[in-house]
C-alpha cells in the first residue's frame, strides 16, 4: 500500500483549495455590482451636448455656460491675449502645450484664435477660477492660488496640468457645439 | 471583562438570567465593579464625555432626517424648514451641528490626554490604534454630513476634499467621478453622502464597543503611567468613577449650551447659510475648524500628489505611535524632555490651525530690507510647522527616549498620591 506523507497535498486538499478559491471569485463577483452602482448612472452618461451662439460675446470677455454640470468657459480673446499666450516658450511649462494646440478650426478651415474653450475647473482640486486675475491675467484659482496664463496653462500654484479644453466644433462663424 | 468576576446574583431570577445570557455580570463587571486607578484627573472624564456626544448626535441625527430632504433642489429649503417649521427644529439642528464640533473638542482633548500620559505605550497599542480609527470615521462622518445642507461651502468643500483622490496617478479621476456618481459634485453625492452619514456613526459604535473592550483588558493608564500594582491603588468605576465622569459631563454640556443657545453659528462658516452654486467658488474656502490643521499641511505642499499623501501621512502616523516611542517610561510628568517638546507640538498644531484658516498668501511679516527682502507668509509658516509636525513624531519621539533621562518613578500609584500629599 502506498505511503501517505501528511506535508504532501493530497487530492483532497486541492478539492479544499479548489472550492476555497471558487466561492472567493463567487464573492468578488457578488461585490461588483455594489460598487459599479456608484459609477455615473445611464441617465448621466445620455446628457446631450450643448449649442452655443457665441456672436454677441464682445472683444476681451469672457461667459459660463453649464455643460455635463461643469462650467464651461467661452473667452473671446484679444490680440493682445493671443500674442502673449503665443510668446511663451512651452519649454518653460509644467504641462508643454503650444497655445495652437488647445484652438480648434473654424468653418474657413483656419484656427480660431480669437476664441479659447476651457472646462472652468481647476486640475488641482477642483475649484472654479476667476477670469482676468492673477500674474498673466488669465485665471486666478481662489482656493489654492494655482495661476493659468491666457491660453489656460498652468503657470504657478499646486494644480499639475492645464486647465481642460472640452471636445467642441464650430457648427457655423458664431455657433459652436459642446460635447 | 477580563480577570476574576465579583458579580454575585443575588436571588433565583438573576440566577437563572445569569446562566442563559450573563448580560447582567457584564454591566456589573464593565461599570460598576471595574477597578479604576485611584489618582486619574479630570482628563479622564473625556471618554465618558465623548460617548455622550456620540449619543447626541445619533439621536438628534435621527429626527433630523425625518425632515430632511438628501436632493440638491430640496436639500437647503428642507433646513431652512427645519430652523422655521418645525417643532423645536432650530434646537436640533443646533444641537446636531455644534454637537460635532464639541466632539472634536472632547476627541482632541482625550488624544493629547493620551500623548501626554503615555496612553498608547504597551500594552495598550491596539487600544490606541482604535481611538485613531475612531478618529478618522468622525472625520469622514462630519465631512459627509456638513455636506448635507447644501450650502456654498458645503459644496465646495466636498469638491475639494473628493477631488483629493484624483491626485492619485492613473486611476485617481476614475475614483473621483465614482465617489460622485457624475463628473461633478450633484445629486447622487447628495444622496449617497445622506446615506453614508446615517451609516458611520453606526460603524462608530461598534469600534467604540472594540475600544472599550480592549480597554478592560488592559485597564487604564494614570497620570504616573505606573500600573496598578494590587486593590490598593484603585477604586470600584461605580461610585468614583461615575460620579467623576458626571460632573466632566456636566461641566461640559455647560460649554455646549453656551455654543447651542448664545452663539450657534460661532463655530461655522457664514458662506454655508448661502445656498449651493456650482458656477461660482466663493472667494475663501476653508474647512471645518476641526480640519483645518490638515488642510494646512495640504496647502503647503506645492505639489498635488505631494500635498495630498502629506496630509494622509499627518493622519497615518498616529496608528504607528506606539512602535516610533523608545522611552519605556509612559507620564511625561517623569520626562522632563519629552514635556517641553510636548507643549510645542501642541502649539504647533493650533499654529497649523490658524494657519489653515487664512489665506494662503497673506504677508505674516516683511524680512530683509524693504526693496530687496521677502514677504513671510502664511505658506511660509505652514511649511515650518508642517515640518516640525512630522519631525516631532518620526525623529524626536524614536530619539528621546535614548537620550532622555527620566526622574525616578514611583514605587506604586498609593506611593505617588501619599508622596504629593506630603510635598
Ligand atoms: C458621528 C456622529 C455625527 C456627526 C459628527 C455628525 C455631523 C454632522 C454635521 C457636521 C452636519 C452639518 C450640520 C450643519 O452645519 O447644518 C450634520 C448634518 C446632518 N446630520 Fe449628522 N452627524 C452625526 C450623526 C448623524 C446621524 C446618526 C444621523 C442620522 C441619520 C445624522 C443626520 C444628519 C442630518 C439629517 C443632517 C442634515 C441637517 C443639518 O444640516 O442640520 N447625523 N451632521
Ligand atoms: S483648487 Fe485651484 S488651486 Fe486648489
Amino acid at each position: 500500500m502506498a505511503e501517505i506523507h501528511a506535508d504532501e497535498p493530497t487530492r483532497r486538499d486541492f478539492l479544499y483549495v479548489a472550492t476555497g478559491a471558487f466561492a472567493a471569485v463567487g464573492a468578488a463577483t457578488a461585490v461588483w455590482p455594489l460598487i459599479d452602482q456608484m459609477n455615473p448612472d445611464a441617465s448621466v452618461l445620455a446628457l446631450a451636448s450643448i449649442e452655443l451662439d457665441i456672436g454677441a460675446i464682445p472683444v476681451g470677455q469672457e461667459i459660463t455656460v453649464k455643460w455635463r454640470g461643469k462650467p464651461v468657459f467661452v473667452r473671446h480673446r484679444s490680440d493682445a491675449e493671443i500674442q502673449a499666450a503665443e510668446a511663451v516658450d512651452i519649454s518653460t511649462l509644467r504641462d508643454p502645450q503650444t497655445d495652437d494646440a488647445r484652438l480648434v478650426k473654424g468653418p474657413s478651415g483656419q484656427l480660431e484664435k480669437q476664441w479659447l474653450i476651457l472646462i472652468g475647473i481647476c486640475t488641482h482640486l477642483g475649484c472654479i477660477p476667476l477670469a482676468y486675475k492673477g500674474e498673466f491675467n488669465g485665471y486666478l484659482c481662489p482656493c489654492h492660488g494655482s495661476v493659468y496664463d491666457t491660453s489656460g496653462r498652468i503657470r504657478q500654484g499646486p494644480a499639475p496640468l492645464n486647465l481642460e479644453v472640452p471636445p467642441y466644433k464650430f457648427v457655423s462663424d458664431t455657433k459652436i457645439q459642446i460635447g | 471583562m477580563s480577570g476574576h468576576s465579583t458579580y454575585k446574583p443575588s436571588n433565583g431570577f438573576t440566577k437563572w438570567i445569569d446562566s442563559r445570557l450573563p448580560i447582567v455580570r457584564l454591566v456589573h463587571d464593565a461599570g460598576v465593579s471595574y477597578p479604576t486607578p485611584k489618582n486619574l484627573n479630570y482628563w479622564w472624564t473625556f471618554g465618558g464625555i465623548l460617548t455622550l456626544c456620540l449619543g447626541i448626535q445619533i439621536i438628534t441625527g435621527i429626527v433630523l432626517a425625518m425632515h430632511y430632504i438628501p436632493q440638491t433642489d430640496l436639500a437647503f429649503a428642507s433646513v431652512e424648514h427645519i430652523m422655521r417649521d418645525v417643532n423645536y427644529g432650530w434646537l436640533l439642528r443646533y444641537v446636531h451641528a455644534n454637537g460635532a464640533s464639541m466632539f472634536f473638542i472632547a476627541v482632541y482633548v482625550h488624544m493629547f490626554r493620551g500623548l501626554y500620559y503615555g496612553s498608547y505605550k504597551a500594552p495598550r497599542e491596539i487600544l490606541w490604534i482604535l481611538g485613531v480609527l475612531i478618529y478618522v470615521l468622525m472625520m469622514a462622518s462630519a465631512f459627509f454630513g456638513y455636506v448635507l445642507p447644501w450650502g456654498q461651502m458645503s459644496f465646495w468643500g466636498a469638491t475639494v476634499i473628493t477631488n483629493l483622490f484624483s491626485a492619485i496617478p492613473v486611476v485617481g479621476q476614475s475614483i473621483s467621478t465614482w465617489l460622485w456618481g457624475g463628473y461633478a459634485i450633484g445629486d447622487p453625492t447628495l444622496n449617497r453622502f445622506f446615506s453614508l452619514h446615517y451609516l458611520f456613526p453606526f460603524l462608530i459604535v461598534g469600534v467604540v464597543v472594540l475600544h472599550i473592550w480592549a480597554l478592560h483588558v488592559t485597564g487604564q493608564n494614570n497620570p504616573t503611567g505606573v500600573e496598578p500594582k494590587g486593590d490598593k491603588d484603585t477604586v470600584p468605576f461605580t461610585p468614583y468613577a461615575t460620579a467623576k465622569d458626571a460632573l466632566g459631563m456636566s461641566l461640559f454640556l455647560i460649554l455646549f449650551a453656551y455654543f447651542v443657545f448664545f452663539n450657534p453659528l460661532g463655530l461655522g462658516d457664514v458662506a454655508n447659510s448661502e445656498i449651493a452654486n456650482p458656477l461660482k467658488t466663493p472667494p475663501h474656502i476653508v474647512p471645518e475648524w476641526y480640519l483645518l490643521p490638515f488642510y494646512a499641511i495640504l496647502r503647503a505642499v506645492p505639489d498635488k500628489l505631494g500635498g495630498v499623501l502629506l496630509m494622509f501621512s499627518a493622519i497615518a502616523v498616529l496608528f504607528v505611535l506606539p512602535w516610533l516611542d523608545t522611552s519605556k517610561v509612559r507620564s511625561a510628568r517623569f520626562r522632563p524632555i519629552y514635556k517641553q517638546f510636548f507643549w510645542l507640538h501642541l502649539i504647533v498644531c493650533i499654529g497649523l490651525g490658524w494657519c489653515g484658516a487664512q489665506t494662503p498668501d497673506l504677508v505674516i511679516t516683511h524680512v530683509g530690507s524693504a526693496e530687496s527682502g521677502i514677504n513671510f507668509t502664511v505658506t511660509h509658516l505652514a511649511r515650518i510647522l508642517s515640518f516640525y509636525y512630522f519631525f516631532h513624531f518620526i525623529i524626536l519621539f524614536p530619539l528621546l527616549g535614548l537620550i532622555e533621562k527620566p526622574k525616578p518613578l514611583p514605587e506604586s500609584i498609593s506611593a505617588s498620591v501619599l508622596g504629593t500629599a506630603k510635598s
